[in-house]
């Protein structure tokens, strides 16, 4: 299992019967960049909810570096080192921008380290970076609430930076963001890409093209094919189920 | 990444921030001492000297409740956490400084009411209430243990949201009956009596030093309690706590257990309930069943919606005002109180959702500021705050 930092065998997630996820295979490895895409109710998110433990798998297992998840905890995966970033931006809108970091960056999480603890420099420096690298310095103080959207989906990629994951899942990153918006936050991930493993979940074909390197897609609950970006493209059941279709109505429409 | 260059960058902000936060919490100290000094030395005298003697009494039973309140914030206003079932905690802590006086007899008599219901031995859980040590820690620690112990099962097993003030409701009934009916345990329904218990050779109910000491406690208490829960809600921790009101979900993905940090709060507000039934139990004279009455239990958070969640301040104003208007008006027009209640209820939800202090705030302080001729304070950033179609949307279109 060495090298693989995701391996998920036979995993099976039924909600009453309803197969979100069936019968799905699906390995990463370590550092690589992977997109995942597929049509609406493919079980994206699902997908994402299991590897970090808001749902628990019906069949089949999950295994991060080697280790089954299905007994952990949330916030025990979160510290292993899986980040995860919502679909719409979560930030705590009532702290401000560097409380937010702070919070995220913080090494020990219990109650007596939050209570007699400090921030110590070194903290303090990581999350003055960040605030740069993400293009708040001059927001810091003020409450999140009054960031834009697009502001608060960097944010929310910066806390995900800060908690220093070894593997990033980012679900529709650049939803609702402009053109030039989107292509920051693909040179973010790119960047990231360097020192972390991630799986980005996104519909926005134009996106998916500037990052790609691998693409797997996702029908009904299982891998439907994987590859680079132009065998999936060329693959018929591809086309089929998802990008003919979308090609066909609205080729920019995402 | 690009957290590895950050070794060049200048240190932004932190430290003239820091200079400044210091300096507004020294002022903040000097206001606390100052109205504390003069809650303990000027305002006695000057009730005393207006023959109104007996709001002497009323203001340090209020202050008691104040601690209650100040309690009901940190878990209400910071967390999120609405409990409708904190008489529990304040019935809990003045039944048990109710029981230390009750047991202040001759050497081998016990407590008068046993011997109503034919009790000849007292029951083993009044002995350690001889001892005044385990008395005052029991005080705080027993409503503090319960709090800790409820809270823990209700939070470990993701109970939120209005399912978490259903529970509480009902334990509180089910502490309200429990001590409604154990007449031979501590007298049932008719309660614990402390007013002719003696104390240090005095009795606790008329003798004015006595009740001049537990004033001077409930401020000394207040003031303590109103500084815990500063420390509490400022640094890391506090801002936990707002996250955790915020979006408990998304703490579990940044690696926090909220489990941890809700029953440590909770425990903590248990305890303050608990101080606060103490000095108001001394302070009224007696404590019954009746402090884990429902409607009680939902006044605590009246005050706090009143005077201003997550403001501390709040609480504590919300609690005097509240208390003093019931006091003042239903000496004036007995039957009046309970609308007045309904109608000051109505009033927060409707014109102050951020209670009084959350009003002075936003308003009041703009109000002050364009009278001295400052420039209205911002909450955003100038530019923003000029831009003429910002403002024009904030008149005309409005939320």
């Amino acid at each position: 299992m060495s090298g693989k930092i995701l391996e998920i065998n036979n995993l099976t997630v039924s909600f009453d019967g309803f197969k979100a996820i069936n019968q799905l295979n699906f390995s990463m490895d370590e550092g690589e960049l992977r997109v995942v895409i597929g049509p609406n109710g493919a079980g994206k998110t699902t997908f994402m909810d299991v590897i970090t433990g808001k749902t628990k798998p019906t069949e089949g297992q999950v295994f991060f570096k080697g280790k089954n998840l299905r007994s952990y905890a949330e916030h025990e995966i979160a510290r292993m080192g899986i980040g995860r970033k919502f679909q719409t931006p979560r930030v705590y809108l009532k702290l401000t921008p560097r409380e937010n970091l702070e919070l995220s960056c913080a090494r020990s999480k219990n109650v007596f380290s939050s209570l007699f603890g400090r921030t110590s420099t070194a903290e303090h420096r990581t999350v003055v970076g960040l605030l740069e690298t993400i293009g708040l310095i001059t927001k810091a103080d003020i409450p999140a609430e009054l960031l834009s959207h697009g502001e608060k989906q960097r944010l929310e990629i910066g806390m995900l930076v800060a908690q220093s994951p070894d593997l990033l899942l980012v679900d529709e990153p650049v939803a609702g963001l402009t053109d030039e918006e989107t292509e920051k936050v693909g040179d973010l991930l790119l960047a990231l890409a360097e020192s972390h493993s991630i799986m980005v979940i996104e519909h926005d074909m134009e996106f998916v093209r500037q990052i790609a390197r691998t693409v797997t897609v996702l029908h009904q609950g299982s891998v439907l094919c994987e590859g680079n970006m132009d065998e999936v493209q060329n693959d018929p059941r591809v086309i089929e189920v998802y990008l003919g279709k979308q090609e066909e109505e609205t080729p920019e429409a995402a | 990444m690009t957290i590895e260059t950050v070794e060049s960058l200048p240190e932004v902000l932190p430290s003239s921030n820091a200079r400044k936060q210091r300096r507004s919490l020294m002022v903040e100290a000097a206001i606390v001492l100052a109205v504390a000094l003069v809650l303990l030395f000027v305002i006695p005298p000057i009730l005393a000297g207006l023959g109104q003697g007996v709001r002497i009494n009323q203001l340090g039973r209020f202050l008691a409740l104040a601690i209650a309140a100040l309690g009901i914030d940190l878990i209400w206003g910071f967390t999120g956490l609405l409990s409708l079932g904190h008489g529990i905690f304040f019935a809990l802590g003045g039944y048990a400084l109710a029981m230390y006086l009750q047991l202040q007899l001759p050497a081998g008599q016990i407590p008068e009411f046993f011997t109503l219901y034919g009790v000849e031995k007292l029951p083993w859980f009044w002995q350690p209430f001889y001892s005044f040590p385990f008395t005052l820690v029991a005080v705080f620690l027993i409503p503090m243990v319960v709090a800790a112990a409820l809270g823990y099962l209700v939070f470990r097993n993701r109970i939120r949201g209005v399912y978490f003030s259903i529970l509480t409701q009902a334990a509180l009934i089910v502490f309200f009956n429990f001590f409604n009916g154990q007449q031979k345990l501590i007298n049932g329904t008719n309660g614990l009596k402390t007013d002719t218990a003696t104390l240090f050779g005095m009795q606790v109910g008329s003798s004015p030093v006595i009740q001049g000491a537990f004033y001077t406690l409930s401020v000394l208490f207040l003031v303590g309690g109103y500084a815990l829960c500063r420390w509490l809600t400022s640094g890391r921790f506090g801002r936990m706590l707002v996250a955790i009101r915020d979006d408990e979900p998304r703490v579990r993905f940044s690696g926090y257990n909220p489990t941890g940090y809700k029953v440590f709060v909770f425990a903590i507000s248990g305890a303050l309930a608990g101080i606060a039934g103490a000095l108001y139990t001394v302070q009224s004279g007696i404590i019954t069943p009746k402090a884990m009455d429902v409607a009680f239990s939902i006044e605590m958070v009246i005050w706090v919606a009143l005077g201003g969640r997550a403001t501390l301040i709040g609480a504590i104003i919300g609690a005097l005002i509240v208390n003093f208007a019931r006091t003042l008006l239903s000496e004036q027009f007995p039957a009046f109180w309970l609308f007045f209640q309904g109608a000051l209820f109505l009033v927060v939800v409707t014109v102050l959702p951020d209670g009084i202090l959350g009003w002075l705030r936003r308003e009041g302080m703009n109000q002050v500021r364009s009278l001295l001729g400052y420039p209205q304070e911002i909450d955003t950033y100038p530019s923003l705050e000029q831009d003429p179609d910002v403002q024009y949307e904030r008149e005309n279109l409005g939320d």
